[in-house]
């Protein structure tokens, strides 16, 4: 009778659907944003361009869309064989990435402009001078925002679960057509996202705190 | 013939160290380099002066391009300045620069910001960096320091620490923009204590400063700017006590009063 204790492996599957695409997701868009950031503020002038073009492409864009091009357009046109899972993370990940981007830039903006230029002028090179000077100066002011960004993230990846995925979305049609209760279901569910949220929630917190201790 | 002027155009260019050659910089509206022509020899120590606004700072950060310029030609031991990039950071290595608001890493002790530049640039081996950053800063008189972080430095110590970043990269030449003007009177001349004795031991240096104590002593010659462009060139003392231009003498009349 019991929704939960009758599909538990249905659920845990589910569960870790959610988080595993959302933690590979978080990945590519933390990689992703940065070199992104690293392109809107680098002196090379097509670089700025695309950084630009990306962020306001993907953050202008329903992540609904991004899926239907994901999942109908890139088979087509570029690889044909590729599984729903690397196809769910690809939109995902570049989608967040935008964010992320914009996080990581006008945590950058925080560091005083002093910081780069003495970086330059000892003669490191521009990636250099993000990576070893001013990134690690920006990262108290990243990591908040990234915090919510990534909370997002968690609720967006319910989109995969309509294309194909196994996560607590795809659960909840499932046994919404096996016909238990929706309002069980839908209480379940949501205490799963619940859980997810609330762990990056307090990693964030934590994470702030040693920035926080270490400065 | 050939010969002669083949020796003749092949010494200058052995001697000279930094040329510019009819440089122009706008910012937007604003002509902020106008016609620059200036060649520093080798082991020259050059002081520009001018009001405020003239375009010193801007002259000093177009020799290690961390400013562009529109037109005309900048070279630095005879090669011309490269386009942003991996060309351009090895050559700024070889160019010292010491800013007004010492510009130190924030986030690495006193030690670190001096090994820096050696391990990341240069390949230096760690322990080798080390001794030599040591070695520097003691020479600058901050070697009891080298484990703090900037912000528990004072402002001079701060300033003698970027002294010693710069000089732990092996520079042809060094570049000071108002390196005193953000320090506590008490502090000037400890900061300029070393600089004096880089310009003694025989360093390259451009050095932005109204300071004429250090300029009489230690500069070979003083560059005067206004609006954008060299007005008056001389050495020191002649420059201080005969101004030509009416510029100069309304200049110096103005910061000899205080
Ligand atoms: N990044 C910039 N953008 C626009 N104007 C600038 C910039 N940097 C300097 N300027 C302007 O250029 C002029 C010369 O500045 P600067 O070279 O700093 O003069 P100085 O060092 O002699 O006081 C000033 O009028 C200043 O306002
Ligand atoms: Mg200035």
């Amino acid at each position: 009778m019991d929704v939960l204790l009758d599909n538990l492996s249905l659920f845990r599957e589910g569960f870790y659907g959610t988080v595993k695409l959302t933690v590979v997701s978080a990945l590519v868009a933390i990689v992703v944003g940065v070199v992104i950031a690293g392109c809107r503020v680098s002196p090379v002038l097509p670089l700025r361009i695309f950084g630009t073009a990306w962020v306001t492409l993907l953050r202008n864009t329903p992540l609904t869309l991004l899926f239907l091009v994901a999942f109908f357009i890139v088979p087509k046109v570029l690889y044909p064989d590729l599984d729903s899972f690397v196809l769910a993370v690809a939109a995902c990940g570049f989608y967040t990435s935008a964010f992320v981007a914009e996080a990581v830039r006008s945590g950058i903006n925080t560091v005083p402009l002093g910081q780069a230029e003495a970086a330059r002028a000892i003669g490191l090179t521009f990636a250099q001078s993000m990576r070893l000077v001013v990134l690690p100066q920006a990262t108290r002011n990243v990591v908040p925002p990234l915090s919510s960004i990534f909370i997002a993230l968690t609720k967006n990846t319910a989109i995969a679960g309509a294309f194909d995925n196994t996560d607590l979305f795809n659960v909840s049609k499932t046994l919404s057509n096996d016909g238990y209760d929706i309002v069980m279901i839908f209480i379940w569910i949501t205490l799963a996202y619940l859980i997810i949220t609330y762990a990056i929630n307090g990693l964030f917190r934590v994470l702030e705190h040693r920035l926080e201790v270490a400065r | 013939m050939t010969e002669v002027s083949v020796t003749k155009d092949a010494k200058p260019a052995a001697d000279d160290l930094v040329v510019l050659k009819g440089v122009n910089k706008h910012f937007g509206a604003l002509h902020v380099l106008q016609d620059i022509d200036l060649t520093i020899a080798r082991g020259e120590v050059v002081v520009v002066i001018g009001p405020s606004g003239s375009g010193k700072s801007t002259l000093c950060r177009t020799i290690n391009r961390l400013e562009t310029i529109d037109s005309g030609a900048i070279s630095i031991d005879g090669k011309p300045l490269p386009q942003e990039g991996k060309e351009l950071a090895k050559l700024r290595a070889d160019v010292g620069m010491v800013f007004q608001s010492f510009n130190l890493f924030a986030h690495k002790t006193v030690l670190e910001n001096v090994m820096l530049g050696q391990v990341k640039v240069r390949r230096t081996a760690k322990a080798e960096a080390e001794e030599k950053a040591r070695g520097l800063l003691d020479r600058v008189g901050v070697g009891s320091q080298a484990d703090k972080y900037p912000a528990q430095l004072s402002g001079g110590q701060q300033q003698r620490v970027a002294i010693a970043r710069a000089l732990a990269m092996g520079p042809k030449v060094m570049l000071f923009d108002e390196p005193t003007s953000a320090l506590d009177p008490e502090m000037i001349n400890e900061v300029l204590e070393v600089m004096q004795q880089l310009a003694r031991d025989g360093m390259t240096m451009v050095v932005v400063t109204h300071e004429m104590g250090f300029a009489r002593s230690a500069a070979n010659r003083v560059v005067f700017m206004a609006d954008g462009r060299i007005v008056e060139e001389a050495v020191p003392d002649q420059f201080f006590s005969n101004p030509r231009s009416d510029r100069a003498k309304d200049f110096l009349s103005k910061i000899l009063k205080h």
